[in-house]
């Protein structure tokens, strides 16, 4: 990395300017969520932070219970970085920054107990719900994580029950009925980048490049932290993590009101 | 039983309703979505860039490389499990063919152009999809292009051919179904997609050609208004 | 006898019919197909005479001897440099081309390391598409320090404008350095403020290239940036 590069966008850092002409390092660009995108899935949302755009679908099926969690339903979260959203991603089983992306933002439902998992089993030990969750991105504009953590919890909150029989799933007939949801456990998803001495959120692909360091910080309605995940190169002090997690709580309460 | 009257209440010849629009996914080279009812593609271009691995290069010619994938979420019904497979590299094949006579590589020989077509929503006619949002994000991508490449699935369901097959036809139970999906030239109206899954007499493919032509036809106008319309420029 | 079928300066679509009749000659981004002259990709019309070529508006560079262009430095080898000029192309920088005359054994790093940002020239490229690229010249040189973006290659010149007008514009309205590279990397210096108001008015000008009356839009627009008064030199 061409250190005159870094020091010039530190030096717009410094007077408080982005790359992209945003006037705050905390400001994120504009984030739409649009929920129901898909007819076929049980849950669909599709979110666009700037011009990064992702897609998240949810499918129920009935599954038999893990051993060990005999009378819960599961979950599981799958991403796939697309090669059509941009050059650098190759065609092939997941990259390793789409299994990072996937288990953080996996963590953060499964540790706040947002999905009430015991009201998804059907028949302990026998039968129960299992949700699945995939994440594919469209256009690759930086900061995939927070838009794929923010179209996950937006299509589980899209997301009806399809009819069951007791023997058969009905996919054509969509109950009314949502998932059992705690919203205020619902966790929203800030990723602070540290770039020289200055932490910023939302960072386009030439800004991504330079960063230093990057912490994860994934919040509950009442500023509980219940997914944290720390990133780049080069190492944090605790003061800096105070920092970034300050930063995180913050903004979950603007990423909070597209839910 | 015959067929008389069509699940959606479209006439034979009538595609569903179709939605097309170029330069959607701005990292690409060129990009496109197309719409045909229910189904849903996007395509995106990157290229002519360099190819890996390097042995398959071809010193006299660029090549066209393509990839066709359904979102896990695309269907109704159950999760599809995201890799490619079997029927997706068939798929990924046909449709490199179905676009390679409009595409001329020869000036950027050792490169590769390629195509990705994703689905989030299928409802048959996927292929058809892919490969009219293809068309338009080649030309997107300024590739040279001497023609546009439409597609459409002709069908025959029980005793009477239909244009643009849709699922609940191609599950038809209360007779027999014939998938005939079809690629057409623009222009010179040759034929670079033919595949067909299920019976068919020699008269009725001649028709099934036909009528694919003339909805491929309608189908070449909304691709090229789609381009159009990326700068601000309208169709007659 | 001869017949133009689209009018000047509008988009036309790969295989769209430009002209019939033998009277027109096609040029450029157009072939001849019997007595038609049709378009070979997605492009502007421009009519010279009876001359009628399509000027692509999209498509990835492709090196031409002569261009002046940004090149970032990607490899060292013992004997030069490896370029990625944004093409599917690499070029190569032999030691021979430096600026300077470089020992045998001196460390190339010291000259242009990986990740630096070189104005270079291409001052060679073969049928398969091996690039030369050479220092020697004004102008060519090191990039220090500023920022790089990617504008598409063929709105290249209307960035630059008659005898460099449009781009002396605006850099004299926002006192920055600016580099325009034919590959379409843009270099830029000056404050924060500054090269934020260059990104946006290259930005315009890429997008509404196509539309007339450029010159005068750009000027109001950098007028409401940057607070102040534009006086253009009339170009001779």
């Amino acid at each position: 990395m061409n250190n005159q590069q870094k020091d010039h966008i530190i030096s717009f850092f410094e007077k408080g300017i982005r790359f992209d002409g945003r006037k705050k390092l905390d400001e994120y660009r504009k984030i739409k969520v649009e929920k129901g995108f898909s007819e076929n899935a049980e849950g669909s949302a599709r979110v666009t932070i700037g011009d990064t755009i992702v897609l998240a679908g949810v499918k129920l099926s009935v599954e038999e219970p893990y051993p060990d969690t005999p009378d819960k339903g599961t979950m599981m979260v799958n991403v796939e970085l697309l090669p059509l959203s941009s050059p650098d991603f190759e065609p092939g089983p997941p990259a390793i920054q789409a299994i990072e992306i996937a288990r953080v933002v996996d963590r953060g439902i499964r540790e706040s107990g947002a999905i009430d998992t015991k009201k998804l089993c059907i028949k302990k030990e026998e039968k129960a719900w299992s949700i699945l969750i995939d994440i594919c991105t469209l256009n690759d504009d930086g900061n995939l994580l927070d838009a794929s953590a923010l179209a996950v919890v937006a299509a589980l909150q899209d997301t009806k029950m399809p009819s069951y029989n007791g023997k058969v799933v009905d996919y054509k007939k969509k109950t009314k009925d949502s998932l059992p949801l705690n919203l205020k456990k619902m966790p929203t998803s800030c990723t602070v980048s540290k770039i020289g001495n200055h932490f910023i959120v939302d960072p386009t692909p030439e800004e991504e490049e330079k960063v230093d360091a990057r912490l994860t910080v994934e919040v509950e309605e009442d500023g509980t932290l219940c997914a944290l995940q720390k990133g780049g190169d080069k190492s944090l002090t605790a003061e800096d993590i105070d920092k970034m997690v300050g930063i995180g709580i913050e903004k979950s309460k603007e990423l909070r009101k597209f839910l | 039983m015959s067929y008389t009257k069509r699940n959606d209440g479209r006439k034979f010849d009538e595609t569903r309703p179709i939605e097309a629009k170029a330069g959607v996914i701005k990292r690409a080279d060129g990009s496109a979505y197309f719409k045909m009812g229910k189904t849903t593609a996007y395509a995106a271009v990157y290229g002519p860039r360099e190819i890996h691995p390097k042995f398959l290069q071809d010193p006299k010619n660029g090549k066209l490389r393509c990839f066709y994938n359904m979102m896990p979420f695309s269907s109704m019904g159950d999760r599809v499990r995201p890799g490619a497979n079997r029927r997706a590299k068939e798929i990924a094949m046909v449709t490199q063919k179905a676009l390679l006579p409009v595409v001329d590589l020869t000036e950027s020989p050792n490169s590769v152009v390629d195509v990705f077509i994703e689905l989030p929503q299928t409802d048959a006619g996927t292929r058809c999809a892919g490969i009219c949002a293809a068309s338009i994000a080649l030309a997107d991508a300024g590739i040279s292009m001497n023609g546009m490449v439409a597609a459409v699935s002709i069908g025959r369901v029980d005793d009477k051919l239909v244009v643009d097959l849709d699922y609940s036809e191609e599950s038809y139970e209360d007779g027999t179904v014939a998938d005939i999906p079809i690629a057409v030239v623009s222009g010179t109206e040759e034929i670079s997609l033919l595949q067909m899954d299920g019976e068919l007499s020699r008269d009725e493919l001649k028709q099934a050609l036909e009528m694919a032509k003339k909805a491929c036809s309608k189908i070449d106008k909304i691709q090229r208004d789609a381009l159009k319309k990326k700068y601000g420029v309208k169709n007659e | 006898m001869g017949k133009l079928l689209v009018e000047d300066k509008t988009i036309v679509t790969p295989g769209e019919e430009l002209a019939e009749g033998m009277d027109f000659l096609p040029a450029e981004g157009t072939f001849r197909d019997k007595d038609k002259i049709i378009s070979s990709g997605l492009g502007l019309v421009n009519l010279s005479g009876r001359v009628i070529k399509t000027i692509p508006v999209a498509g990835k560079y492709f090196p031409k001897k002569g261009d002046t262009i940004i090149a970032k430095v990607t490899n060292i080898l013992m004997s030069g440099w490896i370029l990625d000029i944004g093409s599917a192309y690499s070029a190569v920088l032999s030691v021979k081309e430096a600026k300077d005359f470089i020992r045998r054994d001196e460390d190339l790093t010291r000259y242009y390391n990986i990740g630096d940002y070189i104005v270079t020239n291409i001052v060679m490229v073969t049928s398969q598409r091996l690039v030369d690229a050479s220092m020697k010249g004004p102008g060519m040189r090191k990039l220090i320090g500023g920022r790089i973006i990617k504008v598409n290659p063929h709105k290249v010149p209307r960035i630059i404008g008659k005898k460099g007008s449009m781009v002396s514009m605006i850099k004299n309205a926002t006192e920055s350095n600016i580099t325009v590279g034919q590959n379409g990397l843009v270099w830029i210096n000056g404050s924060p403020e500054n090269e934020i108001i260059v990104v946006k008015t290259i930005k315009k000008i890429e997008q509404e290239a196509h539309i007339s009356g450029l010159t005068d839009r750009i000027k109001t627009f950098l007028e409401k940036e940057t607070n102040k008064k534009i006086n253009i030199e009339k170009v001779e």
